[in-house]
């Protein structure tokens, strides 16, 4: 009856005022679209993306520049070869007005082709893979995360700064490993450090005593591990259980330990990890958004949720500049390039490839928790190798 | 294993006539749905050649292939790599070559499995597949785990002549039907070829078959590198489509859903074929769209609907929709008259 | 690879190739005896892991919850057998690959219902949780060393059982031709249940002892799933002997193929399928 009343009111205006546009535009719902994991292995964090950005628009009042918002969700399966296909869906018949996904790199990336193919903004509040802020760039791709280089690009430069002179890296064979593989690489030898050799296991092989006998017969200072999830905790239980925690120092991007400590237990404890955020960030903008999550959704956010958030957030900035009017694509795309997000992670800026330029933390696995312990680069800029925008 | 059951080989004329119907209506389509049915029409067309395709192995010659993907997955990537960087490739050699890369594939990988049976060809199928998959997965050079993007559609240009534009999204759903019923008529004709009732002498009784002097490794070789080219057409106006490809094109899960289709359809008349595949990505659709009950998303448990759809379709309806179809006319007409 | 080295991979292949045996050995199995493919034996192995999870938790005690969870899983099994797959030994084997099919996308989400879609973590007992030292930098964990343990105890015992037992005289007859069997009036149905719970009961045991070392987290059956479908194509179908060697082959070329050959470790296993079907198209051990 409502909807109905809405439209009597809305047709009403029309005829009287003769200045329809901008009045349906203020009645008419925002269409967001959510393209994320709610099965398989990464289900859990499209859940807490999906949480994150929910709360920023339930602490507005449930709005966004005045104007309702309406969701569409629909489960990516993290399957690439579905995913044209179901971004079609929210975008040619849903008609969203930015699309939120996702979470595996693959399925970003398609999401990218088709958010440039039918001009829609698409917000990535996960996938690290270079190319969406990269070679694909685009003034309608944005990014709420982070790239596969800014982590681990710091984490090379700390393990020099902690006087490691030799190492070597350890991931799945895949795209973002080794994204994340060259770029510790990278920060490591521009310190001075040198990469021994890159292991890897075969994706989603977890059997990881093989290639962790030969990283330890070769003993370098420190190895760099990029995993995430099960195979996360499954690796740094290997490690130690190797004993090889005593001898050679473990560092990886914040993955490893993220949303993971609890099953990993003992043989987490004191890896050293970056990321652009911590659970333990003692900020009072922190610390808010953990209050009020938790009180919301009865769990204990993590960076996925963090991530969803922040997506909320730089649309908001975007729709606001532009009076709720989401038709004005360019000026909407401008703000948010322009906006200084109030994140939980601090606040950050975009780069004009989109992409966040944030402080990385240099985190220590402490009970259950990934205790920030200083700041490992500040204000770090992903290089967007390709963007042609620069 | 007790030997295949017959199946519905010869169509009813309901059959046939709903099928000329549903022609018609697939032809009309476009004119009353926009761009994003249009899409998902096209998609499922697809599908349908390339459940026919699997169909000559697994309704006619009886032969289970769990790697079928593989061969779909392939001339998808052909294209990605026929089409240059920076403009677009021709359609009327790149499609005969993809589809050729197809078949030469599965021509070598059939020279291994086509001498296994039973459990032993579902699993070396398998097996194979994943080979491949894991091929591409594994080396940037072939994409690596992102996969390649097709940056622009096949232009159909002939001796300077472009009678067609597959950019348009109602041409290419025509390219697709035209394909469809193509694929459908040639095989029809396979089927009722000597060819074809070798094939599906084999599927009865392959002893019989050889004991009567015919070499079955060689047919049945014929029709794996026939329905893996076949396949490969699918693959091909897959990558045409969506414009990107993934090794998840040559997964697992896709093997099994075109085994589920042909299934779900009726098998060994690749009108079935085409049925379960439309119902399929329908009933997909349908079930990850559910709605909101109470505090229970029930579109989030797709998983669970469709597990339990499968399990009940083999438990009741073995022999498809074409077959649940024809067993209930069966009775009808013919009650108490038992032809098991 | 100096000597040491090359030990200590060897000995991780052959703890490696014994968890897959005792996936490969109930598969291998329900494929032989009762001619049944079952793709939802990697849901098995899940389903393990999880009650260790669950259990562990709840009695504070790995052993008490293997224990019971191995009961647990067997009944699980009966249960399953009873009510879906005795009505499957007699239809084509489509039907088979789609009805486990179809029990995958169940069980999956059954899992995400019941236990959600976190990782978790098994704790390892603290009586095993030592490690041997085996080099300056490496050493070994006991707990591997029980895992192997455990492997070869079972692997043992089924032998046993199926060499040695009435049981097993009855189980290899079943297999080797059913009408006779059932012709000299041994229940059929009663060993077909009784063989597919063992497969249940060892893929679910191979899930809790490997739940600590491995974690517990969604879609963890399908991933080793298809390496057991390797294991018993190489082995040859219906042969736990053949499961045994191949499983311990593919360990091998699985762990070495990683150090040795990184480029092509992911294709390496089916590789080695290719070349033993070459030489033998039905496995190493046809039976």
């Amino acid at each position: 009856m409502a909807t109905f009343h809405l439209r009597f009111v809305q047709i009403l205006s029309v005829a009287a005022l003769g200045m329809a546009t901008t009045v349906v535009h203020a009645q008419e719902k925002i269409r967001i679209g959510f393209m994320l994991p709610y099965s398989g292995t990464f289900a859990a964090l499209g859940v807490a993306i999906e949480n994150g950005f929910k709360l920023y628009v339930a602490e507005n009042g449930g709005k966004l520049a005045n104007r309702e918002v309406e969701y569409f969700k629909l489960d990516d399966e993290s399957d690439p070869s579905k995913a044209i296909q179901n971004a079609n869906r929210l975008v040619q018949r849903d008609k969203v007005d930015v699309l939120i996904g996702s979470v595996h790199s693959g399925v970003a990336l398609a999401l990218t082709k088709v958010a440039k193919d039918n001009d829609v903004t698409l917000i990535v509040p996960n996938a690290g893979v270079g190319a969406v802020t990269g070679a694909l760039c685009a003034p309608n791709i944005f990014r709420s995360s982070y790239s596969a280089w800014q982590t681990a690009y710091s984490m090379g430069k700390v393990a020099a700064q902690k006087g490691k002179k030799t190492a070597m890296t350890i991931t799945w064979k895949y795209s973002a490993g080794e994204e994340q593989v060259a770029a510790f690489r990278q920060g490591f030898e521009e310190s001075g450090g040198k990469v021994l050799r890159d292991l890897n296991v075969p994706f989603p092989n977890v059997e990881f005593q093989a290639t962790l006998t030969e990283a330890a017969s070769a003993k370098p200072d420190a190895i760099f591990a990029f995993f995430a999830g099960g195979a996360a905790v499954k690796f740094v239980q290997d490690y130690a259980a190797a004993g090889l925690n005593r001898s050679i120092t473990l560092y990886g991007s914040g993955f490893l330990t993220d949303g993971t400590l609890q099953a990993q237990g003992k043989s987490a404890q004191g890896i050293l990890t970056t990321l652009h955020y911590g659970d333990g960030l003692n900020t009072p903008r922190n610390n808010a958004f953990r209050t009020s999550y938790a009180k919301t959704y009865k769990l204990q956010p993590d960076v996925y949720a963090v991530q969803g958030y922040d997506a909320a957030q730089m649309f908001a900035a975007g729709v606001k500049a532009v009076g709720g009017d989401v038709k004005q694509k360019d000026a909407l795309r401008k703000a948010i390039r322009a906006a200084r997000i109030d994140s939980p992670r601090g606040s950050f800026v975009l780069s004009k490839a989109g992409n966040p330029v944030q402080d990385f933390y240099l985190r220590e696995a402490v009970g259950n928790e990934n205790k920030v312990i200083g700041i490992a680069v500040k204000a770090l800029a992903d290089p967007a190798k390709g963007c042609r925008m620069l | 294993m007790a030997a295949p059951k017959a199946n519905l080989e010869t169509l009813p004329r309901s059959v046939q006539l709903a099928l000329m119907m549903g022609l018609v209506a697939l032809a009309a389509f476009p004119f009353v749905s926009g761009d994003y049915y249009t899409e998902m029409v096209t998609r499922m067309m697809i599908m349908a050649i390339f459940a026919m395709s699997l169909d000559l192995l697994q309704g006619v010659t009886g032969l289970v292939s769990l790697g079928h993907a593989a061969y779909f997955g392939l001339a998808g990537y052909a294209l990605a790599f026929l089409t240059p960087e920076s403009e677009p490739v021709n359609l009327w050699w790149s499609l005969p070559l993809a589809v050729l890369a197809s078949g030469l594939a599965a021509l070598i990988v059939g020279f291994f499995v086509v001498r296994t049976r039973g459990i032993y060809f579902i699993m070396v199928t398998m097996a194979f597949a994943q080979m491949i998959y894991f091929l591409f997965h594994d080396n940037d050079s072939l994409g690596g785990s992102d996969g390649l993007y097709v940056n622009f559609k096949p232009i159909a240009t002939l001796f300077g002549w472009t009678p067609f534009d597959l950019d348009s999204k109602v041409t290419m759903y025509y390219f697709t039907l035209v394909l469809v019923v193509a694929v459908y008529a040639f095989l029809r004709c396979v089927l009722w070829s000597p060819f074809g009732r070798a094939l599906a002498g084999i599927r009865v009784n392959e002893h019989r078959m050889r004991a009567m002097g015919f070499g079955t490794v060689g047919y049945k070789l014929t029709a794996f590198t026939l329905a893996g080219a076949l396949a490969g057409l699918a693959g091909y106006l897959t990558g045409v489509q969506s414009g990107y490809v993934n090794p998840e094109l040559m997964g697992f899960h896709m093997s099994a859903h075109a085994i589920m289709m042909v299934i779900l359809g009726g098998m060994g008349n690749f009108a079935g074929a085409i049925v379960g595949a439309f119902a399929f990505e329908y009933l997909l659709h349908v079930f990850k769209e559910l709605p909101q009950v109470g505090s229970v998303d029930l579109g989030k448990h797709w998983q669970l609907w469709m597990g339990i759809f499968i399990v009940g379709l083999v438990v009741l309806a073995p022999r498809g929709l074409l077959g649940l179809f024809g067993r209930l006319r069966q009775s009808k007409n013919a009650k108490g008259d038992s032809h098991e | 690879m100096d000597l040491a080295n090359f030990l200590i991979q060897l000995l991780n292949s052959v703890q490696y190739g014994l968890l897959l045996f005792m996936l490969a050995a109930g598969l291998t199995l329900i494929f032989g005896i009762m001619d049944v493919v079952n793709l939802a034996h990697g849901s098995f192995y899940m389903l393990g892991a999880y009650l260790a999870y669950s259990l562990s938790g709840a009695f504070d005690s790995l052993l008490l919850a293997i224990l019971v969870g191995t009961i647990l899983s067997v009944l699980f099994g009966l249960a399953l057998e009873r009510l879906l797959f005795r009505h499957f030994y007699d239809r084509d084997h489509l039907d088979q690959v789609l009805l486990t099919f179809g029990l995958i996308y169940i069980f999956e989400e059954l899992r995400s219902i019941l236990w959600g879609d976190d990782v978790h973590g098994a704790k390892i007992p603290d009586l095993l949780s030592a490690s041997i030292p085996l080099t300056e930098t490496m050493s070994y964990p006991v707990y591997r060393l029980f895992m192997s343990g455990v492997c070869i105890v079972l692997a043992i015992g089924l032998y046993l059982l199926i060499s040695k037992t009435r049981l097993g005289m009855k189980i290899r007859a079943g297999a080797f031709n059913r009408e006779m069997t059932e012709s000299l009036g041994i229940n059929i149905k009663l060993i077909h249940g009784a063989v597919f719970a063992l497969g249940v009961g060892l893929a679910a045991i191979a899930g809790m002892i490997a739940a600590p070392i491995s974690s517990v987290y969604p879609n963890m059956g399908s991933q080793v799933l298809i390496t057991c479908f390797v294991v018993v194509v190489i082995g040859g179908i219906g042969s736990v002997r053949g499961a045994l060697i191949a499983a311990l082959l593919v360990g091998l070329v699985d762990t070495f193929g990683k150090v040795l050959l990184p480029q092509v470790a992911g294709m390496l296993v089916y590789i080695l399928m290719a070349a033993v079907l070459l030489w033998k198209p039905e496995g190493m051990f046809k039976q």
